[in-house]
């Protein structure tokens, strides 16, 4: 039980969510590791962790960091959640057990076997049409239209409505944050999106099958309860879309912006892998996430009280001087291995390897076909409470 | 209050051994039973498990047995586990009752859950000698959750009967305890007679009572009765911890994984590329090809069938069996 650090706590007068702090939160996040090991943000009443080693412990220690409170900034011990919490996000051992059982069977390993030859398909035609035009917007040309065309494929969508889930995903982010202008932007389209989302996740209105349907077959097979079923599928709606969205608009802007990182892949596709999870380090399309302290626990000489909300910086984590050299830098060379842009312990992301397929079909097909690739024009970032991501990103491309 | 210290993570690239325990209590349970408690040397974290899983455990000289975990998931610093001394089994259990003492190390693979836990409104346990083991955690959860639950605890003696008297203790009558030289086998369809349709039957044994619980099951619908063999097979056993050559097929290179020594670590040291996650066998991220040469699986993510098929391994934990491993880096 070390306690290796016991300088006074800071309580830094900050907003991790103000507008001009999500476009560029970066020097933020350097100044809150610096603070210290906790920092206490008094506008929302939480402590904050920024450094590596202090996120990777409360991540993996669900002991005593719960989720079932939930896990943005709303305690759900003392107010209603914006809708039914989720059976994985939002849970805790025992009860996310089963959940967190079946959909990790869902989208493992071998099942994304069985997609890979097609999603490399979709890839190659998707950059084919792209790479008409030697100028384009990267992040609704490739990152949003690659995912929005296998991903709902795959869990066994109907065509119509589709339109609505990155808006979905959009608000569900926001909602983790504090009630501001962006959780407000959202709020009038609430109750229309969650009734489509909903509707989607009945058995009836998923295809045989696909990632939905799997999730039914378990319920058949009393593995989950009929009513856990379509709670899961929603987690796939509203977890799976834009966070891969920005994971890929991420990568695409990393080697738009690193040429010669774009060269080494090029030269050994097989990085495509690696460059992702990379980009995931140092871009961290999903930045925070809340835990609630069970107990009163001590980190580093501060005393969390048992109930008390923590922030987690992930993208702060991703780029702590104390745990990667020269952090800021995106590097093929690097070993991006054990970055938290996915979490770690049991809540981390259940479909990382879909993410990876995903970016991997992507960047592979891209590098058959593009020597070059730069920023045509200034890219424009989105704003959401918790997502780091673009809106648009118009590129040039040189093609072989 | 309590402390809570970050256990560091190793530096980007490399990776603990960490799958190496070493026993930090041994007792008596009863007739036959010892309960051993086990603990990382260096006091961190154990891989996350769920009432079900089970370990390997690989003893001194390789010999590698299957236990489920009987402890409390919310320690998570301790696993426990009860192991039955087997006259006839091939040596594990042996062992482990005449020469493992605290303080000794033991390799550690998984924890793995073929048994899951799965929602019900009811529960029926039927334990049959030591398994009882992976229902204790079951019933700790059964209770926690709410839901209503009655065991059926059936051994030779009462004396043989490991946690029996802990059981009655906590639960008084929803534990039926039927010694056989007293009572003769558990009557299971008189006990369970008709269970309502959202209930569960859990039952862990020997072959006879699985059998048993099956015929009385046997119009009950698939999904509700769910069983584990304590016994498990090793169709490959002995020569885990050992070093092992591996061959990286597409770089043309050979390295040597000591005893002491992590694959992945190994890999990286050699300047092979793989992405890795948790590091605890649990995420899947670093799965390898592997095209020649038997794995020795420590992971808790294959199943059975992937794990016999030997093309895949994780090698953040995971070994070889055969003396050559050749992957495809």
């Amino acid at each position: 039980m070390a306690v290796t650090d016991t300088s006074p706590l800071v309580h830094p007068d900050v907003d991790p969510f103000a507008p001009e702090t999500l476009e560029d939160p970066l020097p933020l996040q350097e100044r809150l590791r610096d603070a210290g090991p906790v920092v206490r943000l008094d506008r929302y009443g939480v402590h904050a962790l920024a450094r590596y080693e202090h996120v990777h412990a409360a991540l993996t220690d669900w002991q005593t960091f719960q989720s079932a409170a939930g896990v943005g900034l709303a305690n759900f011990r003392h107010e209603k959640p914006w809708r039914p919490p989720s059976l994985l996000l939002e849970a805790d051992p025992p009860l996310h057990d089963a959940p967190r059982t079946v959909l990790s069977r869902v989208v493992g390993p071998p099942r994304l076997r069985r997609l890979r030859e097609a999603w490399a398909e979709e890839a190659r035609e998707l950059v084919d049409r792209v790479l008409g035009r030697t100028s384009f917007d990267a992040v609704t040309g490739l990152a949003q239209a690659f995912p929005l065309r296998v991903f709902p494929d795959a869990v066994g969508l109907g065509r119509e409505g589709r339109e609505n889930l990155l808006p979905y995903g959009d608000h569900a982010f926001n909602a983790f944050g504090p009630r501001n202008a962006l959780v407000d932007k959202g709020a009038p389209r609430v109750a229309e999106l969650s009734a489509w989302v909903e509707a989607q996740c009945a058995r009836e209105r998923l295809a045989p099958g696909g990632f939905g349907a799997a999730i039914w077959e378990a319920a058949d097979r009393g593995d989950i309860t009929e009513r856990q079923a379509p709670l899961i599928v929603r987690s796939l709606l509203t977890a799976g879309v834009d966070t891969t969205v920005h994971g890929l608009a991420a990568v695409l802007y990393a080697f738009a912006t690193h040429p010669e990182q774009w060269r080494r892949l090029r030269e050994d596709p097989r990085l495509a892998r690696v460059a992702f999870d990379e980009a995931v380090r140092w871009e961290s399309p999903v930045q925070t996430f809340f835990r609630t302290a069970t107990r009163d626990v001590e980190i580093a000489g501060t005393t969390i009280p048992e109930g008390g909300k923590i922030l987690m910086f992930l993208g702060a984590a991703n780029r702590d001087p104390r745990h990667w050299t020269d952090p800021d830098s995106f590097d093929l060379t690097r070993d991006p291995s054990a970055h938290v842009g996915f979490g770690m312990g049991l809540h981390q992301c259940v479909g990382q390897h879909v993410a990876r397929l995903e970016a991997e079909s992507l960047l592979t097909a891209l590098a058959e076909r593009v020597e070059h690739i730069e920023l045509a024009d200034t890219p424009v970032r989105h704003l959401n409470n918790t997502l780091r991501a673009w809106s648009s990103m118009p590129v040039r491309v040189r093609t072989v | 209050m309590a402390t809570t210290t970050a256990t560091p993570p190793p530096e980007g690239g490399g990776a603990h051994t960490g799958m190496s325990l070493h026993v930090v209590r041994r007792t008596e349970e009863a007739d036959g039973v010892v309960a051993l408690t086990l603990a990382r040397p260096d006091g961190g974290r154990l891989p996350d498990w769920a009432p079900g899983a089970h370990i390997d455990l690989v003893l001194p000289g390789g010999l590698t047995r299957q236990y489920s975990l009987c402890g409390d998931r919310w320690d998570a610093r301790t696993y426990r586990v009860a192991v039955l001394r087997e006259p006839e089994g091939r040596g594990g259990s042996a062992l482990v009752h005449d020469h493992l003492r605290e303080g000794d190390p033991v390799g550690l693979g998984g924890p793995r859950n073929n048994f899951p836990m799965a929602p019900a409104e009811e529960y029926h346990f039927i334990a049959g000698g030591i398994g009882i083991t992976p229902l204790l955690p079951m019933i700790v959860q059964a209770d926690l959750l709410g839901v209503p639950w009655r065991l059926l605890y059936g051994g030779r003696t009462r004396a043989s009967m490991a946690f029996v008297d802990a059981l009655v203790t906590a639960h008084g009558d929803r534990v039926t305890v039927v010694a056989e030289d007293e009572h003769g086998r558990p009557d299971i369809p008189a006990w369970l007679s008709a269970p309502s349709s959202d209930a569960k039957v859990y039952s862990c044994g020997p072959p006879g009572l699985l059998a048993a619980v099956a015929r009385a099951c046997a119009d009950l619908p698939a999904g509700r009765v769910r069983t584990e063999r304590f016994v498990a097979t090793d169709p490959n056993p002995g020569t885990g911890g050992r070093a092992f050559e591996v061959e990286l097929r597409r770089s043309g290179i050979t390295i040597t994984v000591g005893t002491e020594q992590n694959l992945l670590h190994e890999l990286g040291r050699a300047g092979a590329r793989v992405l890795s996650s948790c590091r605890q066998g649990l995420c899947g991220t670093c799965e390898t090809a592997v095209l020649d040469g038997v794995p020795d699986h420590r992971d808790s993510l294959l199943d059975e069938a992937e794990r016999a098929a030997g093309d895949r391994m994780l090698v953040c934990v995971s070994r070889a069996r055969s003396q050559r491993l050749v992957l495809d880096l």
